[in-house]
């Protein structure tokens, strides 16, 4: 399935051999299953709640059938060479999500709360978007080096999409979770998931530039290359954004995110362990730092220490200025209820966590409903997308590319690990979603053009180089020979 | 490049892996204990996700189900004849709990009972719901309801008891509730209807079931277990022969003498006439000739002093161990620290019914499943043999003689049948100050001689006029109509 499992060099990196298969029809048949599962589980789902097979099941099924056919021949004609898993990985998930927000959709307690109700539609909206998105990416971003003309703009709009939700009047005042939000013409808009790919161009570019740098001109210290001074100014201004993030938008996901792509890009760029040891020293100071006097951050630490407690709180009606949710208890109950196999879709009772169980949450009804069984399968799933993500990165043969797909896979696996890890109770919760399951345009949008860029440098990496150029002498040589 | 780039691919596989272990963490090793959390609701929605099973009398269901509405408990609890039943049932409220019966029984009822394991598994291949399995009283419907509609609107108890096996026959308590009215879980009507029953907000206290779990003074009626104190001790050979009592009696270590009610023939009566008249002086010099270690040993030979479990729990009955003689005098005519639930006092008439053999009392005979298999079997089962057969049926003698005229207990007389019975005014509060308790306890025989109930009926308060309160009035027509209710049913 490599591209270098036919070189003879052994190498697992850069140029592909001539006559690389491009793998295409691999990835149509792939995409058949990542279409079909979510449609049986849709079926499954209205013969569960209703006894009988739902009536959008054609729709449904064409919908996200023409969806991937769409995207499929849009890679097999701009990106022929593409690797073939990242598409149906994605197509499985995002449908999947779909069948999980339709199924909350009939809950009657999130109706009655108003959390729900024609959520899926809205998703299937989005997703049509979101392909439409990915299908522009991938036809005009021919070469994804163009990019690295946009660091320095990439910089000013990453900047600009984070502090939108601390605009006044813009940012969406949302009581419960993170200020992470903006509100334009009725829309919830996450910045964050945007500023996450622009980040990634701006530090790849910006990295590719300053590396040698970075890397050569440190002193030994204990085993460590410790950075000359000047050089820590770019860890110290992202680290001091980050810090700014936790601090205004009190949201510690998305702090966490964006540091963590940086430190990834830093340490590939450079090659210098001493810079992970850097970044994990400063995040773990800042996150200290910030949770010492941010009542919104502590009570999402005391709610992952003892999500019990604060269950109680919020039954009681606790009022002491935070928030008290039952969400994280509700979540873990979910877990606990669905056990190894899980209770069958359409068969749990998740809406139980109430807000934002079709977003936020929704690995909890994928918990309860699928199981042990159907998380681990969709863990690996993620595992998979990030894996092949940096594959590409192996694969690439420029350093901009390795570096920006480096970034884009480490900030979705991070993502994936924030958001599950909050859910289930591994770290405090944040108030990122999950990419491709959670309802939210925002996040199905950002998260497919961020395939179709990694589509794009796979497809630049594994694309045969092009045949050597004829050389006049060397056929003359060879008649001459006696 | 290539190396750091290895390196993060681990480093993602190893957020991967640890997503992972917490998942089985979470849903393999901690799942049992989060999927069983009572404060986790699926428990609570699992629960009312079907509908209860019922508690039978006589072959009829007394309790039932519907759907409820706007609610994701599925089914509510629903009671047939709701405060008639109440001291037997208990309630099952989906806001609220369960008591008696519907929580002691909870795991037949719901169908989550290991017993039932099997055949839920049946059904559940079968692609059946699961089903609750009933609860079979041994109660008597038409002895329950002229318990009830006897105590009226009086405030009161009623046991009986078919003497030979101890199964409960009637359990009444007024005033009683209706639990079908908390048994959802909205805050407007079931939360209201259940903090007005509440003991802070009602002082009649109607959620107190009195048959089992309120002690009250048994008065006189406690002379019946004296007596047979004195007849299991040998103090008196039999009941004719004169006993040695003074008339006014002085009790010792005092200067007080224990009064009478009334001019009654007590100096020297035999036990027949002292009982047949009730006369304090009489059976208060028996208590104190015993003495408290004796009586003491009688009175739990009948039951005094442990809880039953019927298996509702009932209150354990009084018969205090530290007294002196005076003491024990008041205490063998029922007053002082002695205090007894109608059960109790019920299951002492049994005794004396039963030729001297108390019988565990049950109220639970079966528990099958939805289709009527039985699951569990209850035997009858000996208590104890607080006397002879000997001194059972001299005793069964004196009771019937309070029966006939010139006894205090007339009332309670049935044509065609053999009817035993003892009367008691029990007097309490402050210096008497409050009005008595009208008792009746009683056993009827049948030409056969087999005796198919025994009851004791209490009434707390009634006319407002001291002397209309006595057991002999109030009590024992009571007592009458359920123990004809019981024999009629037998025909």
């Amino acid at each position: 399935m490599s591209s270098s499992t036919n070189t003879p060099t052994h190498h697992t990196s850069t140029i592909g051999s001539i006559g690389t298969p491009s793998r295409r029809n691999t990835e149509l048949a792939l995409l058949v299953f990542a279409v079909v599962i979510p449609v049986f589980a849709y079926a499954n789902v209205g013969l569960a709640i209703d006894d009988q097979v739902p009536s959008g099941l054609l729709g449904y099924g064409l919908g996200l059938g023409l969806l991937a056919g769409v995207a499929h021949l849009v890679v097999r004609k701009f990106a022929p060479y593409a690797d073939p898993l990242l598409l149906p990985l994605a197509t499985l998930l995002n449908g999947l999500g779909l069948v999980v927000i339709w199924r909350l959709d009939q809950s009657k307690l999130l109706q009655s709360v108003n959390q729900a109700g024609n959520a899926a539609p809205r998703q299937l909206m989005y997703t049509a978007l979101a392909i439409a998105l990915f299908v522009v990416v991938l036809i005009f971003l021919k070469d994804h080096r163009v990019l690295q003309r946009y660091t320095y703009i990439s910089m000013v709009g990453a900047l600009v999409l984070l502090l939108l939700p601390l605009v006044p009047g813009l940012g969406a005042d949302i009581t419960y979770g993170a200020k992470i939000w903006i509100s334009v013409a009725g829309f919830s808009i996450q910045p964050g998931e945007f500023a996450k790919i622009v980040l990634a161009v701006f530090f790849a570019g910006y990295l590719m530039v300053k590396r040698d740098a970075l890397a050569l001109a440190s002193r030994r210290f204990m085993g460590l290359y410790l950075p000359r001074g000047r050089d820590l100014g770019p860890i110290l201004v992202v680290w001091a954004i980050s810090i700014l993030i936790l601090v205004f938008e009190t949201d510690l996901g998305t702090s966490l995110l964006f540091f963590g792509m940086f430190i990834i890009m830093l340490y590939v760029a450079t090659e210098r362990t001493s810079w992970i040891v850097f970044g994990l020293l400063m995040s773990a100071a800042g996150a200290v730092g910030v949770a010492s006097f941010e009542p919104h951050v502590q009570t999402r630490v005391q709610a992952w220490l003892d999500p019990m407690h604060e269950y109680m709180l919020s039954q009681a009606g606790v009022k002491d200025g935070v928030v008290h949710s039952e969400q994280a208890m509700q979540a873990l109950w979910a877990f606990g209820s669905g056990g190894t196999l899980g209770t069958g879709l359409g068969q749990g009772h998740s809406e139980l966590i109430k807000f934002a169980a079709n977003s936020d949450f929704i690995l909890a009804t994928f918990g309860e409903e699928l199981g042990l069984a159907g998380i681990m399968a969709i863990l690996l799933i993620y595992g998979l997308i990030v894996e092949r993500g940096i594959r590409t990165a192996l694969a690439a043969r420029d350093p901009f590319g390795k570096l920006l797909a480096v970034g884009l896979s480490g900030a979705f696996g991070l993502q994936v690990f924030v958001v599950a890890g909050g859910v289930m109770g591994l770290i405090p919760l944040t108030g990122m979603t999950m990419p491709f399951l959670a309802s939210g345009g925002s996040s199905v949008i950002a998260n497919w053009a961020l395939i179709a860029i990694l589509i794009r440098i796979s497809d630049t990496a594994r694309r045969p180089a092009p045949a050597p150029a004829p050389n006049p002498d060397a056929e003359m040589t060879q008649v001459v020979r006696p | 490049m290539n190396k750091p780039l290895r390196r993060i691919a681990i480093f993602c596989g190893l957020l991967v892996l640890a997503l992972l272990i917490r998942d089985n963490w979470l849903q393999y090793v901690q799942a049992d204990e989060l999927r069983t959390d009572p404060k986790n609701r699926r428990v609570t929605i699992e629960r009312y996700a079907t509908p209860r099973g019922d508690i039978i009398v006589d072959g009829d269901p007394i309790t039932g189900s519907k759907k409820s509405t706007n609610s994701d408990f599925e089914y509510k609890r629903t009671y047939k004849n709701g405060p008639m039943w109440a001291p037997v049932t208990g309630y099952v409220s989906q806001a609220f709990g369960a008591s008696q019966l519907e929580n002691i029984d909870d795991g037949i009822l719901t169908g989550n009972d290991d017993r039932l394991f099997f055949r839920n598994t049946l059904d559940m291949v079968t692609g059946k719901k699961k089903q609750g399995g009933n609860v079979v009283t041994t109660l008597n419907g038409a002895a329950q309801k002229a318990a009830f509609e006897g105590l009226g609107d009086k405030k009161g108890a009623v046991a009986a008891i078919d003497p030979k096996t101890g199964a409960i026959l009637a359990l009444a308590s007024t005033p009683s509730y209706d639990p079908s009215t908390f048994a959802g879980n909205s805050t407007n009507t079931d939360g209201k209807a259940w903090n007005k029953l509440q003991k802070k907000n009602n002082p009649d206290d109607p959620m107190l079931n009195r048959a089992l779990r309120e002690t009250y003074p048994p008065g006189s009626t406690f002379k019946v277990v004296t007596a047979a104190a004195a007849l299991e001790n040998g103090l008196v050979p039999d009941a004719d022969t004169k006993t040695d009592s003074p008339d006014p009696w002085t009790m010792p270590g005092t200067t007080t003498v224990l009064p009478n009610e009334g001019n009654l023939p007590c100096k020297n009566a035999t036990l027949r006439v002292a009982l047949q008249v009730s006369c304090n002086s009489v059976f208060g010099k028996v208590g104190a000739d015993l003495g408290n270690d004796k009586m003491l040993e009688e009175a739990k030979k009948f039951g005094f002093g442990s809880e039953q479990f019927t298996p509702v729990r009932s209150n354990a009955s009084v018969f205090s161990d530290d007294m002196n003689k005076s003491q024990t005098a008041l205490s063998s005519i029922g007053q002082y620290n002695t205090a007894a639930t109608p059960l109790q006092m019920a299951m002492v008439a049994s005794a004396v019914a039963n030729d001297g053999t108390l019988m565990k009392p049950y109220m639970v005979s079966e528990l099958s499943t939805h289709n009527l298999d039985v699951i569990e079997h209850t035997d009858p089962q000996k208590l104890s043999q607080p006397l002879s057969q000997k001194n059972a049926q001299v005793l069964q003698s004196m009771m019937e003689t309070v029966i006939k005229p010139g006894g205090t207990g007339t009332r309670a007389a049935i044509p065609g049948v053999t009817v035993g019975g003892k009367t008691g005014t029990a007097q309490h509060g402050i210096d008497n100050s409050e009005k008595p308790y009208a008792w009746f306890i009683s056993y009827a025989k049948l030409s056969d001689g087999s005796s198919p109930v025994a009851v004791a009926v209490v009434v707390e308060d009634g006319s407002a006029n001291r002397d209309d309160i006595s057991g002999g009035g109030l009590a024992a027509p009571i007592a009458r109509d359920v123990m004809k209710a019981v024999i009629d049913s037998k025909k």
